[in-house]
């Protein structure tokens, strides 16, 4: 029996472990995927919002402004990449500029610091790419962006040094809750534990509604990006938002936190639940939208485009509490932007809430720092030669278009869940996501993981399940 | 910091015939630096035949073509390393690689051929909308993994794209026991040669359906189907014609991209026509002593023009280091593509330092049949060639000879198009 089982491996759940394993506790986290960020926290828009957009007083409001404080030295803590770039929200006629003044009357309400109205020849100085129409803006300094994977993994990885375990493909089908516990049937068998905690993305409605007599009801609301290559990634240097309208915030145009360009996303409202597909209409869309805002964004340059879903609550803000008609489960639903921002005071929240209900209490040995993978190119020439001399794995190049190294791999296949699939390689080191989009790399990342899993090449997915790569062998079926 | 005369980046075809070539114009420090296990760059997985026909008057497979200047290479004593990866040159010519053996290694040039090659347009370049399941793969990449691995990267297949290695995949998927069901090539013609048209597909009965593109992929793990529609004439899909194919894999030849990351990261021009570097009549780039050929350049259908091609690049670096190629005077031709012709290389034409023969390849940007290829000399037709068919995936040349330029002390430009009579 475990204390608490966390649903979902995504960013809120990895976050509420990590927090949790800080206190003396059977911790498990399920999830149906094959790895830790599989869901709505591995395609978003990888901003660390400032906070103006929430409703003043609303959980959002408080968790975004906390998850931004928190961010940076969390950033140190367990090594992920994270800058403050600064933020901008463009007003593109002068009859919205009351809409902008309010935003920012918002923001200050919601505690953002830093908050500024420029002019739009101000925007301009500041950003030269942000098209002429734009008369005004909204400069946020405290806006950042992040690597979503890097975060969610780092959290991940440093609960489960502290002892959280992760189960994954691991698909929880119902919940029983009997008189002193949870018994959740997976197709792994019966996991029972004391407390539940709910963080299951797009699916957190569906735990819900099975404990509990107040439904809630959760709208997969998919979003459509497209990334181009970083020789695109000087276009803009700060995040360039539009006024929020009816469908969020917009289309959006940003360097990512290793310097490709992102732009996106649509607002799309659907009814299933793993619709992650791109459709040419709101491709188009993105296309169109983003180049109101910023001028000069080279499209030929495009390296892939993706869809996410967010988990968007009737309610519109975030739930995280215990169910009054079932004690005992705690909800932590409804997560959508700034749910990636907010994650780390999200974590820190449902940790509270078990610490009090459960009596937890704190371990000695808590090992609170994470050291990432390596990065060779942080190093100077001389130790990165070094460190090529001792591991010459470091001096085998696997990734043409992002250099990264077979040592990184190896570290990225054996550290504490490893990654056993190409996407899981490729979310924790990079390799596969430059320009050619894995075209070189893929065969060689392949006979990595058959060697160090000792696994057959054919038994290798892109992304678990279903999703093997190569499935037979030549003239095999003649 | 060690240094050689000539640095050649990449050991594909381009890189093997230019460090030939240098070595017999009587450069002996010469390095290859390969980034892969072996030399010779894709041909290594090029199995079929074909290869060589002009250079060698013989049909060879690719890793045979490969071979006879592998060969030639270690006769001639050329250094070479392999699984060494270049990440940056500078404008100096200092090169900075990495491999397992020696760590970050510099190495001082002084003078650099170029020849890196060129990547796949990948799924996400050409914004097909769907999923992103496992099943996707760039032809190349498929034909890596069923020829150089032995696997089969799928059973039901539907090819994007009537590029070259497309239909080569077409019947090497068959040939391995796979259901090849249609390729699909946006265009009104194919971007892959006539030959392999007729005996990839037509001789399988592979149905090749132009003006047709995915607009859909279906499959959260592995792909399941995939949706092809009739495009108009902007290349827009038709509503109306889509028509859903039950599948596993998707292939996409849609199209080479020149690897030109160093060569823009040392600042070498780039012609945007070709994402290939500018270069004059030696082959050299806008940065003195830095030469460029095969398919960084400019992406070639044949591998005979590209040994061709890189010969020369070769022997002018060779010609620069001994001090024999004259300064650029700047008073260059300029070779104007126009009419249907969509670039030139090379762009500009010293005639002090030309050949006695030079070699200006091209390609059209549509299909002509029955039309001229002319030549202008300022405004005076030179040449007047007439050519059945030509098409854009069928690179075209005219030769341009020094003694006729001779008689044109104050030529300003060269005009190359396509005229109808």
């Amino acid at each position: 029996m475990y204390d608490i089982v966390i649903i979902g491996a995504g960013v809120s759940g990895c976050a509420a472990a990590r927090e949790l394993s800080r206190y003396q506790a059977r911790i498990c986290v399920v999830d149906k995927e094959e790895d830790v960020c599989c869901g709505t926290s591995k395609a978003n828009s990888a901003i660390v919002h400032a906070g103006h957009d929430a409703e003043p007083g609303s959980l959002m409001a408080r968790l975004n402004l906390e998850g931004n404080r928190m961010m940076e030295e969390l950033s140190h803590e367990l090594d992920f990449s994270f800058r403050r770039n600064g933020s901008l929200v463009l007003c593109m006629s002068e009859d919205e500029m009351p809409a902008l003044q309010a935003l920012y009357e918002r923001g200050v309400k919601n505690g953002v610091e830093g908050l500024q109205i420029l002019t739009g020849d101000e925007v301009r100085k500041m950003e030269p790419n942000v098209t002429e129409e734009a008369v005004g803006a909204l400069y946020a300094p405290t806006g950042g962006i992040v690597c979503p994977f890097g975060l969610t993994i780092a959290l991940a990885e440093n609960a489960a040094v502290n002892g959280v375990e992760f189960r994954f493909n691991t698909e929880v089908e119902t919940i029983r809750k009997s008189e002193d516990c949870f018994e959740l049937e997976t197709k792994n068998g019966t996991i029972k534990t004391r407390f539940v905690v709910n963080a299951a993305g797009v699916y957190a409605d569906k735990f819900h509604n099975m404990v509990s007599g107040t439904k809630i009801h959760i709208t997969p609301r998919r979003g459509d990006y497209c990334l181009l290559d970083k020789t695109a990634g000087n276009l803009v240097d700060k995040t360039i938002f539009t006024l929020p309208g009816k469908y969020g915030k917009g289309i959006l145009v940003t360097p990512t936190i290793h310097g490709n360009l992102l732009l996106g996303p649509t607002a799309n409202d659907i009814e299933d639940k793993e619709g992650t597909n791109t459709t040419q209409a709101e491709l188009e869309e993105v296309i169109t939208k983003a180049q109101r805002n910023v001028k000069n964004i080279p499209m030929k340059q495009v390296i892939t485009s993706f869809a996410g879903l967010r988990a968007h609550e009737d309610g519109h803000d975030f739930i995280i509490k215990e169910l009054e008609d079932c004690p005992g489960f705690i909800d932590c639903a409804g997560i959508e932007s700034p749910g990636l921002t907010s994650a780390p005071a999200i974590g820190k929240f449902v940790a509270e809430i078990l610490r009090d209900k459960a009596q937890l209490q704190e371990k000695e040995n808590f090992i609170a720092k994470r050291k990432g993978i390596l990065d060779p190119k942080t190093l100077s020439k001389e130790e990165r030669s070094e460190l090529i001399r001792k591991n010459p794995a470091y001096g085998n190049i696997i990734c043409r278009c992002e250099t990264i190294s077979e040592g990184e791999i190896l570290d990225a296949i054996h550290r504490p869940l490893g990654a056993h699939s190409l996407d899981g390689v490729k979310r924790r080191t990079r390799a596969g996501m430059g320009r050619c989009q894995a075209g070189f790399c893929s065969p060689r990342t392949m006979d990595i993981l058959a060697r160090e899993l000792e696994i057959d090449m054919r038994e290798i997915t892109k992304s678990g399940g279903e999703s093997k790569i190569v499935v037979g062998l030549d003239k095999d079926r003649l | 910091m060690k240094s050689y005369d000539i640095v050649i980046i990449g050991g594909g075809p381009a890189g093997l015939a230019a460090a030939a070539a240098a070595k017999k114009s009587g450069i002996d420090s010469i390095l290859i630096l390969e980034r892969d296990r072996e030399l010779g760059g894709i041909l290594n997985q090029c199995i079929h035949n074909g290869f060589g026909l002009h250079t060698f008057k013989e049909e060879l497979t690719g890793p045979e073509y490969a071979r006879r200047f592998i060969d030639e290479v270690e006769e001639l004593k050329i250094e070479y390393l392999l699984n060494t990866m270049v990440i940056d040159i500078s404008k100096e010519k200092v090169v900075t690689a990495m491999n397992r053996q020696e760590g970050l290694f510099e190495i001082q040039a002084k003078a650099i051929v170029l020849a890196m090659g060129c990547r796949e347009r990948s799924r996400g370049a050409l914004n097909i909308p769907g999923y992103r399941p496992a099943g996707i793969f760039s032809a190349g990449t498929a034909q890596r993994l069923v020829n150089m691995e032995g696997f089969m990267p799928g059973r039901k297949v539907v090819i994007l794209g009537s590029g070259d290695i497309g239909l080569i995949m077409a019947r090497r998927m068959t040939l391995e026991g796979a259901k090849v069901q249609v390729v699909a090539e946006l265009m009104p013609y194919s971007g892959g040669l006539k030959r392999n048209i007729v005996q990839c597909l037509d001789d399988f009965g592979i149905p090749l359906k132009l003006s047709h593109t995915v607009v859909d992929i279906r499959g959260k793990y592995r792909v399941e189907g995939v949706t092809i529609a009739e495009v108009d004439t902007k290349g827009k899909p038709i509503p109306g014609t889509e028509v859903d194919y039950e599948c596993d894999t998707l292939l996409l030849s849609c199209g080479l991209i020149p690897e030109n990351e160093l060569s823009r990261g040392m600042g070498v021009e780039i012609e945007p026509v070709t994402s290939g570097p500018v270069v004059n009549e030696s082959l050299e780039t806008n940065i003195e002593g830095v030469f460029a050929c095969g398919n960084v350049l400019h992406v070639h259908d044949l591998v005979d023009y590209v040994s061709e091609e890189a010969t020369t690049a070769g022997h002018n670096a060779a010609r620069y280091v001994k001090g024999e190629l004259e300064e650029n005077r700047g008073n260059e031709i300029r070779l104007i593509p126009t009419g249907g012709v969509r670039y030139t290389v090379p762009k500009t034409i010293d005639a002090g330092r030309m050949a006695d023969e030079l070699t200006v390849r091209f390609r059209v940007g549509a299909v002509f049949k029955n039309c001229y290829i002319s030549v202008y000399y300022d405004d005076e037709r030179v040449a007047h060639r007439k050519r059945p068919v030509m098409a854009p995936g069928e690179m075209e040349e005219v030769k341009i000879k020094k003694e006729n330029l001779a008689s044109y002390p104050n030529l300003k430009t060269i005009t190359i198009k396509i005229e109808e009579a």
